[in-house]
């Protein structure tokens, strides 16, 4: 009886112990997770605004959102597009903002203005105005960040209507 | 088959366990002051992983470490605050159970043969924590980081012939600058840990080999007497363990600032010396010594050198046949006064070193290495007290 009773206490105390001490592991491994999270700053650098108005017809801008080349092409009736899941509308006109890395193996494409294509040097992807693969081994059209329009300011980093009405 | 017993067959774990924990008999005459090796062995743990998360944020760069601790580790990263309040706190706790280890070991004589190396590797240790100190210190470049840098090594200038030429090397400069916290920063982070954890392991096995000293200073029978190390001395050693950390995870989220320098939250500042510097309180007494004969610097240098050394030579300068200070009232008495003085030196570091201050601070000083000339005397009248028993 009393060699039962003493087997339970210890089993408690046991069952106490280690509960705890996974309380505090936990814990810790929480906190250790935590703090390997981005910091605020690199956080708020996650959201770029820019104003549309800067880039003139035909023209392209590249700006950098976390890290990454973001090409902001504002079209002209030449370049045909037809995207319209695409196009990013604004009282200035339609444009085409993707993220500026091939999808075949990430590279950086250059804009070849008098064919109105991205050709990308490593292997000779090209995608159109809208940023769809047209030639070579691009699996994939240039992918378009999230983005909200605040008139003629494009935030990069938000969803916005405009980019969940592309996207769905 | 069982993890276990895979391992078992190709690395004989079972067998490691036994040689190591199980068999390795601890004396029953021993009391809870036997558990703070391992609550050091604890804390080391508890620094190495608070300093690994600090060290991942940390930027060890004169213009960008102030700002990389006080701003992004204590107000960007999440729960970065915490890992810093642990590594501070910890820094400070630690030299804490180091003293009361070392006294523990002065007292029941665990100097003793043949427990010379034991001793000898736990000075070496806590040389070493001592360096980790101070070069930590240095790190989150406050003022009071460089000025204590400054100072200190301002102390090596006083060396005859080489000294000027020294403080300039081990500076990297002709004064802190970026280049002595950069060699700081690597002595703290990669070789002065390293050489702790082979130390430890040094320490640990030498203690394996001769066996834990007790309360009366004689050996046991290890056959017949002493409870295995693993189980029985960690169970009770998990208990101590629970307790220290209740008491250090209060400091840590209650009363850390005892462990943090108001004026260091000000960044370094190499053309103003801060109106009050003292080093932390676990270097307090030394730094009296320091002080203690100021009527002469040089001596005081002399003195501050041998305070630091002199410990490391207990083994030779106390060669009493009886090992514990339990069966010693002339060494108690000895022993007493001298923990009584290193707290009184303590308590006088920090205060200004004038007037009785001063002449206090010189007899502290005195009675320091007192205690280490009474000893080879009480040494030498217990051999003779012995002697006349066995006529």
């Amino acid at each position: 009886m009393s060699d039962k009773k003493d087997m339970s206490r210890r089993d408690f105390l046991l069952y106490a112990i280690g509960g705890w001490a996974a309380v505090g592991a936990g814990a810790t491994l929480y906190a250790m997770y935590k703090t390997w999270e981005p910091l605020p700053e690199v956080k708020a650098a996650g959201v770029v605004e820019f104003d549309l108005s800067l880039v003139k017809p035909g023209e392209i801008r590249v700006i950098e959102w976390r890290r990454k080349p973001v090409f902001i092409l504002r079209r002209t009736p030449e370049m045909k597009a037809g995207c319209p899941k695409r196009t990013v509308r604004t009282s200035l006109g339609d444009f085409t903002i993707v993220i500026g890395i091939c999808t075949h193996l990430g590279c950086i494409p250059n804009w070849e203005s008098d064919k109105n294509i991205w050709h990308c040097p490593c292997h000779g992807g090209e995608y159109d105005a809208c940023g769809r693969n047209i030639f070579g081994p691009p699996p994939r059209p240039l992918e378009i960040p999230p983005f909200k329009l605040n008139g003629n300011i494009i935030v990069l980093g938000e969803e916005g209507p405009e980019y969940k009405a592309m996207i769905g | 088959m069982r993890l276990i017993d895979w391992l078992d067959e190709r690395l004989e774990i079972r067998k490691l366990i036994k040689v190591t924990l199980i068999d390795y008999k601890v004396p029953k005459n021993i009391n809870f002051l036997w558990s703070f090796g391992m609550l050091l062995v604890l804390m080391f743990a508890i620094l190495f992983i608070s300093g690994l998360f600090l060290l991942m944020y940390y930027k060890p760069d004169s213009n960008l470490a102030f700002d990389s601790v006080n701003k992004t580790i204590m107000m960007d990263v999440s729960f970065g605050w915490l890992f810093r309040h642990v590594h501070a706190v910890g820094a400070s706790i630690v030299f804490l159970l180091l003293y009361i280890h070392i006294a523990r070991g002065i007292f029941y004589g665990s100097y003793k043969p043949p427990r010379e190396v034991v001793w000898i590797t736990g000075y070496i240790l806590f040389v070493l924590f001592s360096a980790t100190a101070f070069t930590g210190y240095l790190l989150p470049w406050g003022q009071m980081s460089y000025w204590a840098a400054q100072t200190i090594t301002t102390l090596f200038e006083k060396i005859p012939f080489i000294g000027p030429d020294l403080v300039i090397w081990i500076r990297g400069d002709y004064a802190v600058a970026d280049a002595t916290l950069t060699r700081f920063f690597a002595l703290h982070v990669v070789f002065l840990p390293v050489l702790i954890m082979i130390v430890m392991a040094i320490h640990l096995y030498s203690v394996r080999v001769v066996g834990s000293n007790n309360e009366d200073g004689k050996p046991i029978d290890k056959k017949k007497e002493g409870v295995p190390f693993w189980p029985v001395f960690m169970s009770k050693e998990f208990f101590v363990m629970t307790v220290f950390l209740l008491f250090f995870f209060f400091l840590v989220f209650y009363k850390f600032d005892f462990a943090m320098d108001r004026v260091n939250f000000e960044p370094a500042n190499p053309l103003q010396t801060p109106t009050h510097i003292y080093p932390e309180w676990y270097f307090l007494a030394y730094y009296e010594v320091l002080r203690g004969f100021f009527f002469s610097q040089n001596l005081g240098l002399i003195a501050f050198a041998l305070s630091m050394v002199l410990i490391l030579f207990l083994p030779w300068l106390d060669k009493s046949p009886i090992v514990s200070g339990k069966n010693r009232p002339l060494f108690q008495i000895a022993f007493w006064i001298f923990i009584l003085d290193f707290l009184v030196l303590t308590v006088l570091g920090k205060l200004p070193p004038t007037g009785l201050y001063a002449w206090i601070g010189l007899i502290a000083s005195l009675i320091f290495f007192g205690f280490f000339i009474s000893l080879p005397i009480i040494a030498k009248i217990e051999k003779k007290q012995l002697e006349g028993e066995k006529k």
